[in-house]
């Protein structure tokens, strides 16, 4: 009795999160779609900054993460491939794993290290300093002015971000195949390109753009509701990464059931 | 609730008008039917031990807190029942100086005061420009607009506060423990800054604290707040020249009786046991 009681409370608390997850996101959407008709105008300044910060800085380490990804990808595809002297779909196997699954979940999760977490701590901090307050007695809608930003910059980043995170796996799946499978560099994107469909592609992207939303919806949730004291940050900052790595693999496994699904393959 | 009656009384309507307001956290109510009306122009200081509830009454004034009942009237609308846009533009009428400033610290001074001015106003730039140098004098920053609030000290801090919350000429101006953490001469400064602005703008001005010397220099009345309700609301004579013996407690500084003593616990028990009796 005592336990189902637990679990029914935590099914509640549960579903208490995600709604005030959709809520917010819900409200950035209003501020991004419905109040520029309204005389509200999109703050393109700061989302141009967001962006910045949350997707071009994150190149470098991407590209590097993503690299080696591709590189383990060819390597642990050949180990199998080889015993059927099939080595020629080395390319094939990275180009798909890549851009169907690990090019946007390995993008979402540096940018959940990165930004996710920084934005927790970021509104965090301005929540205990009173910061939040203070653009509210100013008549500035915190939504409207800081998070709203966020999820315009993470929606274009993310899927940007995939993209070239695709790229780079391909290079790293590459150099293997180069050196190990008997391809030339041309011979092995003319391979890519044979084996991608462009639903591989656009899958991984509507994805991303997904995950995109989740991470912005858990750090600037876990932000606002930071309680007082320096401590919460850290806390916040803490459970945005968890929560946000769990939630981003649930809606990852929602998606890819919907594709499979709904696509036929 | 037992009030000091105010000796003025006032022709014009007043600034602020409060009617059995009450506020609570969750199951806890903080504070329990506060009346009292600020007038035009006056400065109001609300006192209070820590606990009082004499934040939560600021943080209400400025709409960050809802009542549970009672009534706010900032002209002419009542705070309680206001819509989010009615209360947006009311909030256009006041500035507030919160008590460790709460600049941004992503933003330069200059970027931190003319950020109202950017948001609710279509000035041009140049003109922004200005009136930013103008603020900053007024509080004694000047030649600070590209300094970040990381480096400016604690009293500088607040005075840029006090510029930011004054960038679009409020009606009224609130201040929350203005004086809270700076050494006496700073401090002293900020009482100073305080004075200035009445006398210049005679905007009204509303401040929580509970440094008493302070409060004395710049208040026109008082409030005194314990434990969610007012106790006394008067002009300063009034105040000083109270026998209640709240007021006295709290102007004196004299500590909570605590029971230190066996014998002291013993007469205590003892007297409650004839209380009880009788």
């Amino acid at each position: 009795m005592e336990l189902t009681v637990q679990i029914g409370q935590s099914v509640l608390n549960a579903l208490a999160y995600l709604g005030s997850l959709a809520t917010l996101s819900t409200r950035a959407a209003y501020y991004t779609v419905v109040a520029p008709f309204r005389g509200r105008p999109i703050r393109m300044q700061r989302a141009i900054s967001q962006a910045m910060q949350c997707g071009v800085r994150a190149l470098p380490i991407l590209s590097l993460i993503t690299f080696f990804i591709g590189l383990i990808l060819a390597l642990q595809a050949a180990y199998e491939l080889k015993r059927f002297g099939a080595m020629n779909f080395v390319a094939s196997a990275v180009a798909i794993s890549m851009s169907r699954e690990l090019g946007p979940l390995i993008t979402a999760i540096v940018v959940i290290g990165r930004s996710g977490s920084a934005f927790a701590a970021e509104i965090g901090t301005m929540k205990v300093t009173e910061e939040l307050d203070a653009l509210e007695t100013m008549a500035i809608n915190p939504v409207h002015f800081l998070v709203t930003p966020k999820f315009i910059a993470m929606a274009i980043m993310l899927p940007c971000l995939t993209t070239w995170a695709n790229a780079m796996g391909v290079l790293g799946g590459m150099v293997f195949g180069v050196s190990n499978a008997g391809f030339t560099a041309l011979g092995y994107l003319h391979a890519t390109a044979d084996a991608l469909f462009l639903r591989d592609i656009v899958s991984g992207l509507i994805k991303s753009f997904m995950f995109g939303i989740t991470i912005t919806a858990v750090g600037c949730q876990e932000g606002l509701s930071t309680g007082a004291g320096a401590e919460q940050v850290g806390r916040s900052t803490t459970s945005a990464v968890v929560i946000s790595i769990f939630l981003v693999i649930a809606v990852d496994l929602i998606f890819t059931a919907l594709f499979y699904f709904l696509g036929g393959k | 609730m037992s009030s000091l009656p105010s000796s003025a009384i006032p022709s014009t309507p007043p600034a602020i008008s409060l009617h059995n307001l009450r506020v609570s956290y969750g199951e806890r109510e903080i504070l329990h039917g506060v009346t009292f009306d600020v007038q035009q122009g006056e400065t109001l200081v609300i006192l209070g031990g820590s606990g009082s509830g004499k934040s939560t009454l600021l943080r209400t004034l400025v709409g960050l807190e809802r009542p549970t009942s009672g009534e706010i009237w900032i002209k002419g609308k009542n705070l309680a029942t206001v819509s989010d846009d009615e209360l947006d533009a009311l909030r256009r009428h006041m500035g507030m100086s919160f008590q460790g400033g709460a600049l941004f610290g992503s933003m330069t001074v200059g970027e931190n005061v003319a950020l109202p001015l950017r948001e609710h106003t279509k000035l041009e730039d140049s003109t922004i420009e200005i009136m930013l140098r103008l603020k900053l004098d007024q509080v004694g920053l000047s030649g600070y607009e590209d300094y970040v609030p990381s480096q400016l000290s604690g009293g500088m801090k607040k005075r840029a506060a006090v510029a930011r919350a004054l960038a679009m000429d409020p009606e009224i101006l609130f201040f929350d423990e203005p004086s809270a953490g700076l050494d006496p001469i700073i401090a002293a400064g900020i009482d100073q800054l305080i004075l200035e602005l009445k006398e210049a703008f005679k905007m009204t001005i509303i401040v929580v604290t509970h440094e008493l010397a302070s409060a004395f220099l710049i208040a026109d009345r008082m409030v005194l707040i314990n434990k969610g309700d007012v106790i006394a609301i008067g002009t300063t004579e009034e105040m000083r020249n109270s026998t209640h013996p709240r007021v006295r407690q709290f102007l004196d500084r004299i500590a909570e009786p605590a029971v230190s003593q066996e014998l002291d616990y013993l007469q205590m028990l003892t007297e409650e046991r004839h209380g009880s009796r009788r």
